[in-house]
């Protein structure tokens, strides 16, 4: 007889539904549980509260959602895995069990905890080390925005993820780890899959990469055919029912909205996807162009066929540094000429900015029905109904942003007419964040795992 | 009589999704019906692809074939002004990149398009 694991994706990104993690774990049979907080944005604003308070800096909705599956996954023997953790691991375990406890499981829950990818306290030394940490996409060396930088985390694979599971851990909580590692880490729990078993973790990350954006792979979100996508006022979330050979089901619970069809799979496949023949982790790199899908029924697809070759030396380290401020604000138009009046408006403003003596890194201008998300390709939008004009800039000079700020709602008595939409009031200066992929030689991240409970 | 062509329209034979890498953006673009797809591997081209986007990327655009998903998968190097958080665009993370994909135009022999039955947008003369 072969085993089947089932793995349940309940979160897509800090922000997802806050039903979704219930419904797994009540809707029908899982194993596992995985829920994904963490997008480069975060790792930055988690970093910023916790220089706040050195209690905070972890994804708070992740103890709500412990919260509503305790009974389920107490009485079911349920795990969980969660990148949640984010900057401060050990706080988010401890607020972990102490609402264990108040929920009246004390003690009947162990946490595991994965620290070591947080390498903002060794930076200085690893710089010194030699370890130069150079922009993957443009080479420069990392000391050129040193002293601006406000988190470095290094991506981590599913190892440490594998060891809190080995020791027992019910709920593993890490920072941040590859969001496939979620997945991942389960399955070579449970398969015993070892760290050359190339297709088996290949298999894995795809499972991963399936899971890790929520129910983007159950219908939402999804193009084809999006008028006939029931109910996707109660989408199911998918779940992997993987064998130990490596391939798996993706369906959902019954009675769920939402659709997995091979559309649907195949949409969050080509998802963010690079190179397809290397899709690198710390664990495998994938061969995404060797993944077979196929209908297995209805809301299931099966996935199988994958291949995977070794891991490379190196780990991605994401860097966030401090990069200036922005502020975007807008004004809507109405027809008659529309969009030739938000244009007028757009002439003024950029006149008023020069008149200040202004200087910014960027200033655009779109027109939201007209032409913002497809430029050229959309048309001169003579005839549009409405436009709403939205304009941003961007540069080091705090003051002059906030200037800028100011700029737009005298528009409303002083500029064109048949204006609207400026209830919004003016627009906030926000401190803009910047990435800086990296890459670090594997050897120097050691990883650390406690089970409490 | 192969020298007539009709016009097909990408969003007609194909599905998309996009989302971000640093300061591109990837394209993947499914063919609705799996003899449909050497028709994207020859009309969608990396160049054909970089013509259509224009302006509205900075730089080159990267190709590959995924031949067991019937699915191309783009890179548009340079289409987020900088990235998501430094990008001042409404689609600062590319996520609708694919939809402008989805307004190509194909030009393609009348009796292909006959034998494979692809939707056709409009005919266009016999050159």
């Amino acid at each position: 007889m072969t085993r089947t694991v089932r793995v349940a994706s309940g979160q897509g990104f800090w922000g997802d539904s806050l039903d979704a993690p219930r419904q797994q774990v009540e809707g029908g049979p899982i194993d596992y549980l995985m829920l994904d907080y963490l997008a480069e944005v975060t790792m930055s604003i988690l970093q910023k509260q916790k220089e706040r308070d050195p209690a905070m800096g972890y994804a708070r909705d992740f103890i709500g959602a412990i919260e509503s599956v305790l009974p389920g996954i107490v009485e079911r023997g349920v795990k969980v895995i969660a990148n949640a953790g984010g900057v401060n691991p050990v706080a988010c375990a401890q607020a972990l069990v102490a609402a264990i406890a108040k929920a009246g499981h004390a003690g009947k829950v162990k946490i595991g905890v994965v620290t070591g990818d947080d390498l903002l306290p060794r930076l200085d030394e690893l710089l010194a080390a030699g370890h130069e940490l150079k922009h993957m996409e443009t080479g420069a060396p990392l000391s050129s925005v040193r002293s601006r930088v406000l988190s470095a985390n290094a991506y981590i694979g599913s190892t440490p993820i594998v060891q809190a599971l080995q020791q027992g851990a019910q709920i593993v909580v890490t920072g941040r780890s590859t969001d496939t590692a979620l997945t991942m880490a389960p399955l070579r729990h449970e398969f015993g899959w070892g760290s050359e078993s190339w297709d088996q973790l290949a298999a894995g990350i795809v499972a991963g990469h399936i899971l890790e954006c929520g129910a983007q792979s159950s219908g939402g979100n999804c193009l084809y055919d999006w008028r006939n996508i029931p109910d996707l006022a109660n989408i199911g979330y998918p779940i992997a029912e993987v064998q130990g050979d490596g391939s798996f089901v993706i369906t959902k619970h019954p009675g769920t909205g939402g659709r997995v069809n091979v559309p649907s799979v195949t949409e969050q496949l080509v998802y963010e996807m690079g190179d397809p023949h290397a899709y690198i982790t710390p664990d495998v790199v994938a061969d995404f162009t060797s993944i077979r899908v196929a209908s297995d029924g209805e809301n299931r697809v099966r996935v199988h066929g994958i291949t995977g070759g070794p891991a490379t030396p190196f780990l991605k380290v994401s860097i966030a540094y401090r990069a200036g401020y922005k502020a975007v604000g807008s004004l809507v138009y109405a027809w008659p000429d529309a969009m030739e009046k938000a244009q007028m408006a757009d002439r003024i403003l950029r006149e008023r900015l020069d008149r200040l003596g202004l200087r910014f890194d960027q200033v655009l201008s779109e027109f939201v029905g007209a032409n913002a998300t497809h430029g050229h390709l959309a048309g001169d939008g003579r005839e549009a109904p409405e436009v709403q004009f939205r304009v941003g800039v961007r540069g080091d000079d705090r003051a002059s942003v906030e200037r800028f700020t100011r700029e737009i709602a005298p528009l409303v008595l002083n500029g064109p007419p048949s204006v609207t939409g400026f209830a919004g009031g003016r627009p906030k200066v926000e401190e803009v964040i910047a990435y800086w992929p990296a890459l670090i030689d594997k050897r120097v991240v050691t990883t650390q795992v406690e089970v409490v409970s | 009589m192969s020298a007539h062509t009709v016009q097909v329209r990408l969003l007609d034979i194909a599905h998309t999704r996009s989302g971000d890498k640093g300061d591109m953006a990837n394209c993947g673009v499914i063919a609705l019906k799996p003899e449909w797809y050497p028709v994207l591997v020859r009309e969608l081209t990396a160049d054909r692809v970089r013509q259509h986007y224009g302006a509205l990327i900075s730089g080159a655009v990267e190709r590959f074939e995924l031949p067991n998903l019937n699915a191309l998968n783009f890179l548009l190097h340079g289409a987020l002004d900088g990235g998501g958080t430094l990008s001042l665009k409404t689609d600062a993370q590319g996520k609708v990149v694919s939809t402008a994909m989805l307004r190509m135009v194909l030009s393609i022999p009348a009796d292909e398009a006959a034998t494979l039955g692809l939707p056709i947008h409009a005919p266009v003369n016999a050159s």
